[in-house]
């Protein structure tokens, strides 16, 4: 890990939109890298930049400082014609299978185009990737003829996987790729993943909002709270319950567990964790932890000092000022929890064998 | 909704055909594609129709009205009139045509790079727009007249580049549409260049307000044409145009009033016609983006008679609850045969509890509570069954005493909570209108239990929430105030169709928990649609799983956790990754939610269930009782789940 050139790395990056007069801070400072072979989580909620960052990385939205390299090349600021020679390495999958295909055109031509957008003429070998690559994602070749309305959601989220794929890239970005399928689609979708990641050295920047997922997804975890990192490191340390920042506990304590018993006992952790944000829109200084108006365990340190990424466990930082001590100050015994009992353990219902 | 699901379900060949059809089931589209059809053609072979050269003078014969001869009539020279118009109306078209294809050339192109390029291109582009929308056309066209007398290309090619702007906004707007889509961002991932995109992936989309924009501009063309026609301003006086006929009609309409009928009805006519297909064009559009299939799936599923249980949670008969819901079928209403969505589905409500119905999208529960609320969207109806609130039949009851008792007796939120607040008012004086509505109270009284209701809700700022539009609140917000409104009746019951699904995990923490908080203090139940397992764990009393528009399982809450008793809720669990081990594979089940129309015959999740054997696809299946208050509707529950039910 140390010496090995991250196949991205996105380093000091701030995205600032104009909402009016308002300036809004999508990122502010954000860094992190994805290894080859590696599948980093970026974890936040609606409002984190956690989608500008996958904007930025590739080039659809204006970068204000910072830079983004790919394999150690400096990607933050191209032309169109070097930006689009990138993507040839780096795809992405959008959350919603709906709009992210082309009513209009047959998956085939949906799926022809990248190629063909790179200059590739053979028609015979261009239909020859289209039908491969449905086989991959597991649809029929039959597919190619037909138009996206003739398939369901997880059916579409197989072919616009199986679009980022035709270009053979090295990094895709998942952006809240399974975050709109069903349950049992979504667990056919996340295999998939997984299946093409070990057949292709594929790398994923996996962005989401569902920890649970993410957890089962991720090696690394980044937490983005309003355009900042709030914790970064292994995904069973953020994502369990020794996360070392209070935002990332609040999160994990969120999700309900489909498990009525546990969830009761959480459910008293989590009331005292949320304190709804004031109506309107608050103000948050630069140099004051973005958390603080939200934290159960602010101090007014917190209001008046940013807080910097220091070490928190191995391989993980944590951007607190009350790290460690408001661990010890969470109230109660430890409410039980699904993410840490190892799922063999976990009250998980019987499974019968096969006939 | 999830019903659009069942589009899958339909022919490559019918969609493309849509639009066609669509226009062929309006009559008034057909006679309008007809009658200009017709013009056109006569226009076009005029030396063919027309019985009369129209400039053949016949000075015996003037003025005469219809007859044998002249089936129109004669005008002041004598020339047939029937022959003038078909004559005249080659220039008119012709007209129409250069005015439309110049609008065209210069709306869409521009259009679409306004749109598309956005910036300060867009800004440049719209400013101009604006600037010479501004400008008087008939002026203009005046001024060109004056400087090329009687040329009347000049002058529709200046209409046309008048009534561009028009065509540019309305094509701007539909392209920033399209191209917030995220296939656009997809396509420039994917390596295409902007023209590409723009002509592969953007003008497709915006074809169809461009045509209606192009057939009302050809409505207006053509008036404006016969305008200045009558004025006399562009052709030889001699030469036929419709235009000049309604001119020469209205000099002698003393004398013989009905020259001015063939000429004035043309004209009408047309415009009429070009108008009416404009607005069909835009219905089938919008009908073809939103809208079910016309036509039912070839297989509709077989639906005999079936022996039941009913849900059985009250032992000793006696209904002591607020909502049973017995057999409710609902269908989508089609050409052909109707097509089923929801089957025979029943369940029960009490007074206080918490009942979760939960399925993936298109199981069918989100139409099961809109059926039950009476709110089903335009398409499906309820096909059967009977939804008693306490001991009145909702379905059968008038639309006014249902109305009496929608929101005050039963209440409903959605998905969407931004959707049900009426941009233009405050969130108070939408509130307080609805609390006058069901209380009959004063303004001010209203007023401030509008502000109650809103900090009951738990929004922090209840004043500046009253104060706020729908836009200015945040999903959380938006949903809080959603709920308030929905105990504006104080309802006894509240039926959420995935009030959480669209909000943050910690947003949804918070909503589970005013929710429950509501409830302990109301002792208002709650029928709670979900696809989310953890959100049934936590709130609900008792679960009922839907799939492929039937009950498949009902239980208690806890029990259906520990000891899932169908192949399809024991598919799902195992498919939640936090119970699953880090980057192992998650057991999922194969293939996917049969659309409606294509349900498999027998059990409907056989072809997906591991467990399934011969007598799973030949026999129906009923919903039978398998333990104190659990039903399955699965034939080898015993064989399958033998081991769990023992202990």
């Amino acid at each position: 890990m140390t010496q090995q050139i991250p196949l991205l790395a996105v380093r000091q990056l701030s995205v600032q939109y104009k909402r009016g007069k308002r300036i809004v801070k999508a990122l502010d400072d954000v860094s992190f890298e994805v290894l080859a072979g590696e599948t980093l989580g970026l974890v936040g909620e609606s409002g984190s930049g956690k989608s500008t960052a996958a904007k930025a990385i590739l080039g659809l939205t204006q970068v204000n400082s910072g830079s983004v390299l790919f394999a150690g090349t400096d990607i933050t600021h191209l032309p169109f014609k070097q930006r689009r020679e990138t993507y040839r390495e780096m795809q992405i999958v959008f959350q919603d299978p709906y709009s992210s295909l082309n009513p209009a055109r047959t998956i085939g031509s949906t799926l022809s185009e990248p190629l063909k957008a790179f200059g590739e003429r053979d028609s015979e070998a261009v239909r020859d990737r289209v039908r491969d690559m449905l086989e991959r994602v597991h649809l029929p070749s039959g597919a190619a003829d037909r138009y996206p309305w003739q398939f369901s959601g997880g059916q579409r989220q197989r072919i616009a996987i199986a679009r980022a794929l035709m270009l053979s890239p090295r990094l895709v970005i998942l952006d809240e790729a399974v975050s709109s399928l069903d349950l049992s689609i979504q667990a056919q979708v996340l295999n998939l993943l997984q299946e093409l990641q070990e057949t292709s050295a594929l790398s994923y920047l996996f962005i989401s909002h569902d920890l649970g997922v993410v957890r089962h997804m991720c090696d690394r975890v980044v937490v983005l709270y309003r355009g900042r990192v709030m914790e970064s490191g292994p995904a069973l340390s953020v994502s369990g319950r020794g996360s070392a920042h209070p935002y990332t506990y609040t999160l994990n304590e969120a999700v309900p567990v489909p498990n009525p018993n546990a969830q009761r006992a959480r459910r008293a952790a989590v009331r005292m964790l949320l304190t709804p944000l004031p109506g309107g829109t608050t103000k948050i200084r630069d140099e004051q932890c973005v958390f603080a108006p939200r934290c159960p365990w602010n101090q007014p340190k917190c209001w008046n000092e940013r807080p910097s990424l220091r070490p928190a466990y191995p391989n993980g930082v944590v951007a607190c000022h009350r790290y460690p001590e408001w661990r010890d100050e969470i109230a109660g015994p430890p409410p039980l929890d699904a993410h840490v009992i190892p799922a063999t353990e976990h009250a998980r219902p019987e499974f019968p064998r096969n006939k | 909704m999830s019903i659009l699901g069942d589009q899958t379900a339909m022919e490559p060949t019918v969609r493309s055909l849509l639009l066609t059809a669509r226009l062929r089931q309006s009559p008034l589209a057909v006679a309008a594609i007809g009658f200009l059809a017709i013009v056109t053609l006569a226009c076009i072979g005029a030396l063919f129709v027309a019985p009369y050269d129209p400039l053949h003078q016949d000075l015996e014969r003037v003025l005469t009205g219809p007859t044998s001869h002249n089936i129109l009539g004669t005008d002041t020279l004598g020339r047939d009139v029937f022959s003038r118009l078909i004559y005249g109306g080659r220039r008119s078209l012709l007209s129409v045509l250069e005015g439309v294809a110049v609008v065209l050339a210069i709306g869409v192109p521009f259009g679409l790079a306004a749109g598309y390029a956005g910036g300060w291109a867009d800004r440049l582009l719209s400013k101009f727009a604006e600037t010479i929308m501004a400008v008087p056309a008939l002026i203009i066209v005046l001024v060109v007249l004056a400087v090329l007398p009687r040329n009347e290309d000049a002058a529709m090619v200046t209409f046309g580049l008048l009534g561009a702007p028009a065509v540019l906004r309305v094509v701007r707007s539909a392209t920033l549409r399209v191209r917030e889509d995220l296939y656009i961002a997809a396509a420039r991932v994917s390596g295409l260049t902007h023209p590409w995109i723009v002509a592969r992936h953007v003008l497709p989309r915006v074809w169809g307000p461009v045509i209606v924009q192009a057939s009302l501009f050809a409505a207006y063309a053509l008036l404006f044409e016969t305008g200045i026609a009558y004025l006399g301003l562009t052709a030889d006086p001699a030469a036929p145009t419709w235009g000049g006929m309604v001119g020469e009609a209205s000099t002698v309409i003393q004398r013989q009033a009905w020259l001015l009928v063939p000429s004035g009805t043309l004209i009408a006519l047309t415009i009429l016609a070009f108008g009416v297909l404009g607005d069909a064009i835009r219905d089938a559009a919008i009908v073809g983006e939103s809208g079910f299939p016309t036509r039912a799936p070839a297989n509709s599923s077989v639906t005999s008679a079936r022996r039941r249980v009913p849900n059985g949670h009250h032992p000793n008969g006696l209904f002591d609850g607020l909502l049973r819901v017995r057999n409710l079928s609902v269908s989508v209403a089609s050409s052909a045969t109707p097509v089923p969505i929801v089957e025979r589905v029943s369940f029960d409500v009490l007074a206080g509890e918490t009942v979760g119905i939960v399925g993936e999208s298109g199981s069918g529960k989100s139409v099961t509570a809109l059926a039950v609320l009476r709110l089903l969207p335009h398409g499906l109806y309820t096909a059967g069954g009977q939804v008693y609130w306490k001991d009145r039949d909702l379905l059968s009851m008038s639309e006014s005493s249902f109305a009496k008792l929608r929101g005050s007796s039963l209440a409903y939120i959605s998905q969407e909570p931004q959707v049900s607040l009426d941009p233009a008012f405050t969130v108070g004086s939408q509130l307080v209108e609805l609390i006058r509505h069901h209380h009959g109270v004063s303004r001010r009284l209203a007023r401030s239990s509008a502000v109650d209701l809103l900090q009951q809700v738990e929004l922090p700022d209840p004043d500046w929430v009253a104060r706020a539009h729908a836009h200015e609140l945040s999903g959380g917000m938006a949903q809080r105030v959603a709920i308030a409104f929905a105990l504006a009746g104080r309802p006894k019951l509240l039926i959420a169709d995935e009030p959480t699904t669209a909000l943050d995990v910690t947003v949804q923490a918070e909503i589970l928990g005013l929710l429950r908080r509501l409830q302990r203090e109301t002792g208002m139940a709650l029928v709670l649609i979900t696809h989310n397992w953890g959100v049934i764990a936590d709130i609900c009393d008792r679960a009922v799983v839907m799939y492929a528009g039937q009950v498949v399982e009902t239980s208690g809450i806890q029990d259906i956790f520990d000891r899932p008793l169908h192949p399809y809720t024991l598919g799902l669990l195992t498919a939640h990754p936090s119970l699953a081990e880090p980057r192992s594979r998650l057991s999922s089940i194969p293939g996917s939610v049969p659309t409606p129309g294509s349900w498999p015959a027998a059990c409907r999740f056989s072809p997906r269930c591991r467990f399934a054997t011969e007598e799973c696809v030949t026999t129906a299946i009923p919903l039978v009782e398998v333990g104190p208050g659990r039903a399955s509707r699965c034939i080898r529950v015993d064989q399958i789940f033998s081991k769990v039910t023992a202990g």
